[in-house]
Order: C-alpha cells, then structure tokens, then sequence
C-alpha cells in the first residue's frame, strides 16, 4: 500500500517543505495577488478619496459613498442601473439556462445523430467577439435594412415588427436576449458535460422500469445535475453584474434611449473614464466599481449560505 | 564551451547596438495622439509627407485611438507616462483638465499663434482667457446636405424658411420616393448635435444666447429654447421607419445610398458622402423660423493640437505645432478633409461644392459654437449627457419640449450658480 501523502510531508524537513509549497503554489499566489487582489484593494482604496482639478487627491472616507447612495443625482441613475441589471439577470435566468438544459438534454439522448455538429454550432456564437455579435444583431433587428422585418412579414406577422433596440419598453429585454444568445452554448456544456457523467446503470434501471425519455430526464437527470445548475446559476449572476460590452457596443455608453439599457457596468464606464464632455471621475468610478462588488459579493453568500449548502450530490 | 561564451558575447553586442540605434530614432521622433481614425491615411499621405519637407529628421508617427475611447484611453495614458508628444485637443474641459492637470504646456509663445482670433482660441483657453494650451486645427459646421436629384425630381428648392422646409418635406412624403429627412435618434447624439444645436442658434441668436445662459440671463426653460426644441419634435413624421432605432451609421448610409433627401448634417460627413455618394449633393444652412432675420450657424470649434508637457522632444513638437499654423497646412487640411474648416484667419480655397457652399456661410451668417460645451458641461448632472437624452426623447415624442427644457434647467441649477 502507497504512503499516504499527509504522511510523507510529515517526515519531510521543514525548510524542503516550504520550498516545496513555494515552488508550487508561488506563482499562483503571486500572479493572483498581482492581477486580481492588489487592483481589487487598491480600487477600494481609490474610492475613499476625492480630486481637484489639478489632479492632487485628498482622502474623504465614506464620502463617495453617501454621495452614490444619497445623493439623488448620483443615487437614481444607480437604482435605475441596478434594477436594468436585475432585469437582465432575470432575462438570462429565465431563458437562457432553461434553454440551456433543454439544449443539453436534448443533446445527451442516445441516438442522435450528427451530435458534435449541433454541439459545434450551439457553442459557436460564444466565441464570436461581442462586437460582431452587437454588429450583427443591429443590423438583423434595423428596420432599414435588417432581416427581421422581412421575416415577420413573410410569414404574416409583419405588424408584430417594432425598432425594438430604439424603443424604451423594449431594448434591455432584446439586448438581455441578444446576450442570451451569444452565451447559451456555456450553461448548455457544463450541464452537457454532467449529464454525461451520469452511470449509464442508472438511465438504463430506469428504462428497464419502464420510463420514457421524457420522465428519465426530469426524474432521474435533472435532480442529478442539480448542482451543475446551481453553479451556472452562480456563473450568470457573476457575468450579469459586470456585463458591460454588449450594452456598450450596441448603445454607447450613454446607454441610451433614456438610459433604458444602463447597467451597472456602463453607470460605472461613464462615471470613471466619463463621455463626450463628462469627464471622467476615477474616485467616484472606484466608489461605483467597489458598490458592484459588495452586490456581487452579496449575492454570491446568500448562495453559499441557503444554496450551497443544501446541495445533495451523489457519489457513483 | 569557450567558444558558446564568445558568440553570446557577440550577440549581445549586437543587441546593445541595436538599442543605441533605437534610441538614437527615438531623439528626432513624434507620436501624434488623436480620435480621427478615419483620417489616418491622411495624415500619413499628405500632412505629414508635407511636414516632412521642410523638416526631413522629424519622423511623425500618427496613433489614432477609436473616438469613443478616445478620452479615457488617452488620460489613461498621460498619468501612466506612456502618451505620444503631442496630443490632439477636444474641446473645451476635456482639455482644459489636462492643462490644470499640468499635462499640456501653453503654447502661447509659438510663432503664428496671432494668426487665430479670440474665437478660434475660445475652447483651448482657461477660463479668464490668459493662456492658451492648444494650437486651433479646425471647426465644423452643421446644417443641411440634400440630395439634388431628389430635389429635382420632386421640383423643390433650397428652403430658406422654416415654413418652405416643412413643405419641402411634405412634399417629399407625398412623393414617397425618398425618406424626407434622414436622421436617427439610436445615438442620442445626432439629435442633439445635427437637430436641437444645428437649427437652434436661430432662435438663441448664436453666441449672444450662449453667453447668456453662461451668465444666467436666460434659462434653458425661456420660449427660444422651447421653441428649437419644438422645431425638432415635429420632424418625427418625416423620418425614416423605426428611426428610434437607426443608427448614426444607418443614416450615413441611408443618405449615401440614395434613399433619402435632406440630411441632418454637419460637415464631417462631407468626407464620408464623397467616397460613397453618386449623386450630385447640395447644403443649406439651417432655415430661418418666421419673424427672424439674421443667421446663425453652428460654427463648432472642434479640433486642436497641443504638446505632452511629459514628452521628451518638446523642441520638436513646437516646429511640428509651428508648422500647423501656416496656410501650408490649413491648405492641405482643408482640401485633404473636406468638411473640416480652417480656423486661421488668412482665408483658404476649399475646392469641394459642397464643403465651399458651407464655409461660404461664414460670410453671411453669424457663427456660433455649441451652448453646452463651455463651462456648462462641467457638473453633475452633466448638460452635454442630457442634451442628448433630452433630444433623442423630443425626437421619439417620449417628452414634450417643455419638459425637455425644464429638465435641462433643473438639472444646471443643481450645480451652476452663474457669476452675479
């Protein structure tokens, strides 16, 4: 029987064992310090101070803060953008990663043919650059030259069509479905990648009781890859709330039409590199960009702790 | 073993030459900072080529960045020490923070720098006027670019009242050949720039109104403000369909294709029409409302130059600065760029129709720049933002003008106070 390996650092001289851990965690350690930790503290830190003109900082505390959240003319265009943000989350919760099940399943049943090609194509659209993809939807959607309206009209619905990137009741919900678009293919991997990883002993118990492919899914996959889903979940809060790209590509970053498209992420461009004669105001973007944080933080903890934790994940 | 030391000396040797070499490039080198990516070629086949003539050691590079990051890439760039030497200027407060920010030298001292009047110099000074941080390139000016084919076929003529630019177009809707009026509201920013700031200064009467909202004597809720913005609001029906959605793109090309009649223009389109446009092309300035009988024309300084006060060839950088304000360069910047207006008083000859027809209203009409850009776009809420909110809303009918110009004038009062 091999020695366990508690045991053989256990008999390892100190010093080696620190060199050891050194060499192998050190450049982890030192890279995410660098790049992750380091300009996370010091856009804290940032946002605890003010500017004048000449560029000279002076340290204010909380100021930025009360002024974010207390100030209606700073505090209205963050709700505002928070609520956008929630909607846009909900958009990708409810369609994309239903769909992305959906898709997953419907990829995993057995027999079905040209599999990696379907499987090609889902995910093809997540590599595309957003730019292209916020290119290619306003053109799509344009009502001058974009293909949607012809193929409303051409099946009768021409009626139905609306310049829905232009109107204010409709353009977060088509970005939030553009956006679904692009990354549906990611929740549809993980859980394509989990619902292999069911025995097929199980699928197979299942059949021989006399299950469809149907009731297989919802009753013996689905509760099986509960915790994959929980975990996209998780993925899309993260990338909902410091989405940015899109929303800029497509609306600029006034995120127009009456600010019906901002997000928390072009609230925070604007505020910290500024627009057209806004000039930019780093300390109060740290203060923003460190708000967005705390509200990502939040969530992921209200996850950890009722979520998380009830999880039941089975052994095979 | 020996020998493999000798040759890793050489080649080390090399390399320290190399360097040298570099670094001795580096001494008679510039690099220009700027948002005009669309004019790079020219700026690389013509101005500095030109440049270049009289100053054959001088070697120009020009780094565009995409003009919507612009700003932030270049501030960016100025406090991490690794901007070009000379620095293309925004107008107004995006560059007076680089002056107060003790990013841009003065230039006041250049020679030739008494061929721009006060006006021309008005966006690249601090406040009392003293110093001067950029040298003036050029202006643009808005107005109306039209399709003379469509004006033909439809029998119209150039309006010069509002009430014949309301006919022209509904003339033109009745014909239904051509979109009327050929402008969006997607990107807020052409309507605010090409609709409430292009006919507005008619009713403001130009800088005369400007200097009053500065100084408080009038407010952005007074019946000329109302009024521009009312002018707009009634244009919705000449639009194309679904011009809440229609980009600044998607008008460029609806016009060049040959779909539309009347274009909400500024000048800077000239360019982009000439490349593309196969129709002979007209401009009119923007039409007068009844009872008024001077004219104005947003007459927009917009583009200048100045020097990276951290740049490490600032002798040079000054010749190069020098050398833009001579007629040489105002010459071939002007024919180079059609659109793009001179700002130096010894007057230029545009070749382009169209181009000429523009600049010609700066004999008959009086300039003006844009009410928002000095002093007023400096808070929060900042005017330029909701300017542009608040036209693209007036255009859709999501506000009414009244409302338009009471938010406009709620959101000032927040933070301006006008010197008493």
């Amino acid at each position: 029987m091999p020695e366990s390996v508690s045991n053989i650092t256990a008999q390892m001289p100190r010093a080696k064992l620190a060199g050891l851990l050194l060499f192998f965690l050190g450049p982890a350690v030192a890279i995410y310090t660098l790049f992750s930790i380091y300009p996370l503290v010091a856009t804290m830190a940032l946002s605890t101070y003010t500017s004048d003109p000449s560029g000279a900082r002076s340290f204010v505390g909380l100021a930025n803060f009360k002024t974010l959240l207390g100030d209606a003319l700073w505090s209205k265009p963050f709700w505002n953008a928070l609520g956008n943000n929630l909607i846009f989350f909900a958009v990708h919760m409810c369609v994309q990663n239903p769909v992305g099940i959906a898709l997953a399943g419907l990829l995993s049943l057995p027999g079905l043919r040209l599999r990696g090609f379907y499987r090609t194509v889902m995910f093809l659209p997540t590599m595309l650059s957003v730019v292209i993809v916020g290119f290619s939807w306003n053109l799509i959607l344009s009502p001058l030259w974009g293909v949607a309206a012809g193929a409303l009209k051409a099946v009768g619905l021409g009626s139905l069509f609306a310049p829905w990137l232009g109107l204010e009741s409709s353009a977060l919900v088509t970005l939030s479905l553009i956006s679904v678009w692009q990354f549906v293919g990611i929740p549809m991997m993980l859980i394509y990648a989990a619902l292999l990883n069911i025995p097929d002993e199980l699928i197979d118990a299942a059949r021989v009781d006399g299950l469809g492919q149907f009731r297989i899914f919802f009753h013996i996959k689905l509760p099986l890859v509960l915790p994959t889903i929980s975990l996209v979940s998780v993925l899309t809060f993260v990338a909902n709330f410091n989405a940015f790209d899109l929303i800029y590509s497509v609306k600029g970053a006034l995120a127009g039409p009456n600010f019906a498209t901002d997000i928390l992420g072009t609230f925070f461009y604007r505020t910290f590199f500024g627009n057209q004669l806004q000039l930019g105001n780093p300390t109060m973007g740290s203060a923003v960009a460190t708000v967005m944080f705390f509200i990502i933080l939040l969530g992921l903890c209200l996850y950890l702790f009722f979520v998380q934790r009830r999880i039941r994940r089975y052994a095979f | 073993m020996r020998r493999t030391f000798k040759a890793a000396m050489g080649a080390e040797v090399a390399a320290l030459a190399l360097l040298a070499g570099l670094a001795s490039a580096q001494a008679g080198s510039l690099k220009i900072e700027s948002w005009r990516n669309d004019d790079a070629d020219i700026w690389n086949s013509k101005i500095i080529p030109a440049f270049n003539k009289h100053y054959p050691d001088i070697k120009i590079e020009f780094a565009p960045s995409a003009p919507k990051e612009y700003n932030a890439a270049l501030n960016a760039r100025l406090d991490g020490g690794t901007a070009g030497d000379l620095i293309t200027c925004r107008p107004f407060d995006a560059s007076l923070a680089l002056y107060q920010k003790h990013q841009l030298d003065p230039v006041d001292g250049l020679q030739g720098m008494d061929n721009f009047s006060d006006v021309a110099k008005a966006a690249w000074q601090t406040d009392d006027g003293k110093t001067t941080f950029c040298v003036p390139i050029a202006s643009v000016i808005a107005g109306f670019i039209y399709n003379k084919e469509a004006f033909a076929k439809v029998g119209l003529s150039e309006p010069k009242t509002l009430e014949e630019f309301h006919a022209a177009l509904d003339k033109l809707k009745k014909d239904g050949t051509y979109v009327p009026l050929v402008m969006g509201t997607a990107d807020q920013w052409e309507a605010a720039t090409m609709g409430f700031q292009n006919i507005g200064p008619d009713y403001w009467k130009g800088e005369t109104g400007r200097a009053n909202l500065i100084s408080g004597k009038e407010k952005l809720t007074d019946p000329q403000y109302i009024a521009a913005f009312k002018e707009i609001a009634s244009w919705a029906p000449y639009l194309g369909s679904g011009f809440q959605a229609q980009t600044y793109a998607d008008s460029q090309n609806l016009f060049s294709l040959g779909k539309g009649a009347i274009y909400a223009a500024g000048s800077w389109d000239i360019s982009t029409f000439r490349g593309q446009a196969k129709f002979a092309m007209g401009a009119f300035p923007p039409p007068q409302p009844a009872g008024t009988t001077d004219c104005y024309i947003s007459d927009h300084t917009d583009i200048a130059m100045g020097v990276n006060a951290a740049s490490k060839n600032k002798d040079d950088a000054k010749k190069f600065l020098e050398w833009l304000t001579t007629p040489e360069f105002a010459t071939i910047y002007a024919n180079a760029l059609p659109g793009f207006f001179p700002l130096a008083k010894t007057p230029v000859k545009v070749d382009d129709d169209v181009a000429a027809t523009m600049v010609g209203w700066r004999q008959t009409c009086k300039s003006t720049i844009r009410n928002s850009y000095q002093i007023l776009s400096r808070g929060t809420p900042n005017l330029e933002n909701e300017l542009w909110n608040v036209s693209a809303q007036v255009v859709n009918g999501k506000l009414t003008p009244e409302a338009a110009g009471k938010q406009l004038q709620d959101g000032l009062d927040k933070w301006y106070k006008p010197a008493k």
